[in-house]
């Protein structure tokens, strides 16, 4: 598996190369999350059987087996239908998360299908024990259904509006900074929409040995910065 | 080059990309894509491969290097997903891919067939030759409705009295939500180290061998053997390929040889899923004949002359079908 885990950190971010050589990043969904999950496909999955249980008594015997049709294609292929055409069982859809294929690919029929039938092995002997217990004992929260389909459940990726930077005169930083140093002005800049003004004092703060100001005028004297690192002078 | 001119510069390759994006990611018959545009799309999710890859070793600004790695990730999904054409892939799977994934179970299938059939003829025999031997592998209640079921004036063997005025229809419905239960829990049962699979197989054994045996013993065969026989050939064979596709995937998480273990097992799982789906079919058809043909009025000559044609083409399809064309076995 071409699946690497960051060398040194213990967060749940998987990097994955592509064919064209770059990397994607994959967010992990851990047990707690996956459980509630569940919860909700359960609590689905239980309005449908009454539906189709008060439907079928309508009619007699071909209602009968529709029922018990209906109970075997809901038992066994209500998450295959939903992950092979959005990736993810609606309750895995209001937690965010998605299945996919370990090369960060949709997940095929093929391995939706292996993972939700080995289900039947997870769930022993009760309520997904031997489930849990695999999840945890492996590095990227794979069940053994996910084992033996090939597949992770990761967290969607919502792309983030992206803010304009503040107004401000563009000033050149000081020299002598590295570029990943310079790179943090223009995060900071980025950043500062979601942060309260005391909070980018304290943060601009911190830096008062390269900008030699103090309070709103440190803060404004690092998004001149970033202005003049994004669109020069 | 300034990040603020590079975005300028390229934002129109981007948002044709996401547009195209936002197109594909719907369903089939929502899309307003001409096959041309779409042809655009490895041409244009390379380009912002690039420029992501870019954007990344000259830090641009991390919320630009997200919106490029969204936008590639979302472009990566759509060009390496695998698309359409189901009915002929089903067709392909039933004509060729089912019998060869089969064959190169072979030693699987034979397993499964001894765990299956061992306990089969031997507490089988035990049962036909001792009336109360039936006692230690089921309970009275059990063995009293299995002798309702076949007993010579059932109108409807194979089903209690309690059920024989059920329809047809219901029966059907049972069976399917019964059996092919049963066949994807054979299966699933083999990721515990095999234990499950095969512990299932001897118990599926001894039960059927011994309700059989016990059946014949107490002369109750014509109704037995007329009710089963025509979709045992189906029935039983599709169970213990569902044996064997348990008894890989166990052996796969056993012994992984030369592989890793969570390689060994997704292998095996992609090798045997063809033989659970295929066995799942069978089991459909076994239920069909099960609910339709097996209880009805037909002589029971009839059934038995169609239960061993059923039997031949069982076993030729599986020697034979799909073999041929590029030296494939």
């Amino acid at each position: 598996m071409e699946i690497t885990a960051q060398a040194g950190t213990t967060d749940t971010v998987r990097t994955y190369e592509t064919p064209e050589g770059i990397e994607l990043q994959l967010r992990l969904a851990g047990p707690i999350v996956r459980a509630c999950a569940w919860a909700i496909d359960l609590a689905i999955r239980m309005v449908a059987y009454g539906l189709i249980l008060g439907v079928g008594s309508f009619f007699g015997g071909i209602g009968t087996a529709l029922i018990l049709i209906g109970f075997f294609l809901i038992e066994w292929f209500y998450p295959v239908f939903f992950e092979i055409r959005t990736g993810a069982t609606p309750g895995k859809r209001a937690m965010g998360l998605v299945v996919i294929n370990d090369n960060g690919t949709p997940i095929s029929f093929s391995a939706s299908v292996i993972r939700n039938l080995v289900r039947a092995a997870d769930f022993l002997p009760l309520l997904y024990g031997v489930g849990l217990l695999v999840m945890l004992a492996n590095r990227d929260f794979q069940r053994l259904g996910d084992m033996a389909a090939g597949t992770l459940v990761v967290y969607r990726d919502e792309e983030e509006k992206r803010g304009e930077l503040p107004d401000v005169v563009s000033k050149p930083p000081p020299p002598g900074l590295t570029v990943d140093e310079l790179r943090f002005f223009i995060e900071f800049a980025e950043r500062s929409e979601k942060l309260t003004p005391e909070r980018r004092w304290e943060l601009a703060n911190l830096l008062q040995s390269v900008t030699g100001e103090e309070n709103q005028d440190a803060v404004n004297r690092l998004w001149s910065y970033a202005k003049w690192l994004t669109r020069g002078r | 080059m300034h990040q603020d001119a590079f975005e300028q510069h390229f934002e129109p390759v981007w948002s044709e990309l996401g547009d195209l994006l936002d197109q594909l990611e719907r369903s089939r018959f929502r899309r307003k894509v001409d096959a041309e545009s779409a042809t655009a799309l490895p041409h244009l999710y390379r380009k912002v491969c690039n420029h992501y890859a870019i954007a990344r070793s000259r830090r641009y600004s991390p919320a630009l290097v997200a919106q490029l790695h969204h936008l590639v990730l979302r472009g990566h999904q759509q060009l390496y997903k695998r698309r359409g054409a189901w009915l002929w892939r089903l067709l392909a799977f039933i004509a060729t891919d089912f019998p060869r994934s089969l064959r190169s179970h072979g030693n699987y299938f034979l397993l499964s067939l001894a765990l299956f059939l061992l306990p089969a003829l031997i507490i089988g025999g035990y049962c036909a030759s001792d009336q109360d031997f039936i006692y230690s592998v089921m309970s009275a209640d059990q063995v009293e409705a299995m002798e309702e079921m076949y007993a010579s004036d059932n109108a409807r063997p194979g089903r209690t009295l309690e059920r024989s005025s059920e329809s047809n229809f219901v029966m059907f419905g049972f069976y399917i939500f019964n059996n092919i239960g049963i066949g994807f829990r054979t299966f699933a049962m083999g990721i515990l180290a095999g234990i499950g699979t095969v512990i299932t197989m001897l118990y599926n054994g001894m039960v059927i061998g011994g309700v059989a045996g016990h059946l014949s013993g107490i002369g109750y065969h014509e109704t037995f053997w007329g009710f089963v026989s025509s979709h045992a050939s189906l029935e039983l064979t599709a169970i213990i390929i569902c044996g064997a596709a348990g008894l890989s995937l166990g052996h796969g998480m056993l012994a992984p040889g030369q592989l890793r273990r969570i390689d060994s097992i997704r292998r095996r799982g992609r090798q045997a899923l063809p033989l659970v789906m295929g066995a799942a079919l069978m089991l459909l058809g076994a239920a069909f004949i099960e609910a339709f043909w097996s209880a009805s009025a037909v002589p029971n000559t009839v059934k038995y002359f169609l239960a061993t044609m059923l039997w031949l083409l069982v076993i030729l399809y599986f020697v034979f079908a799909g073999r041929g064309a590029g030296g494939n076995r």
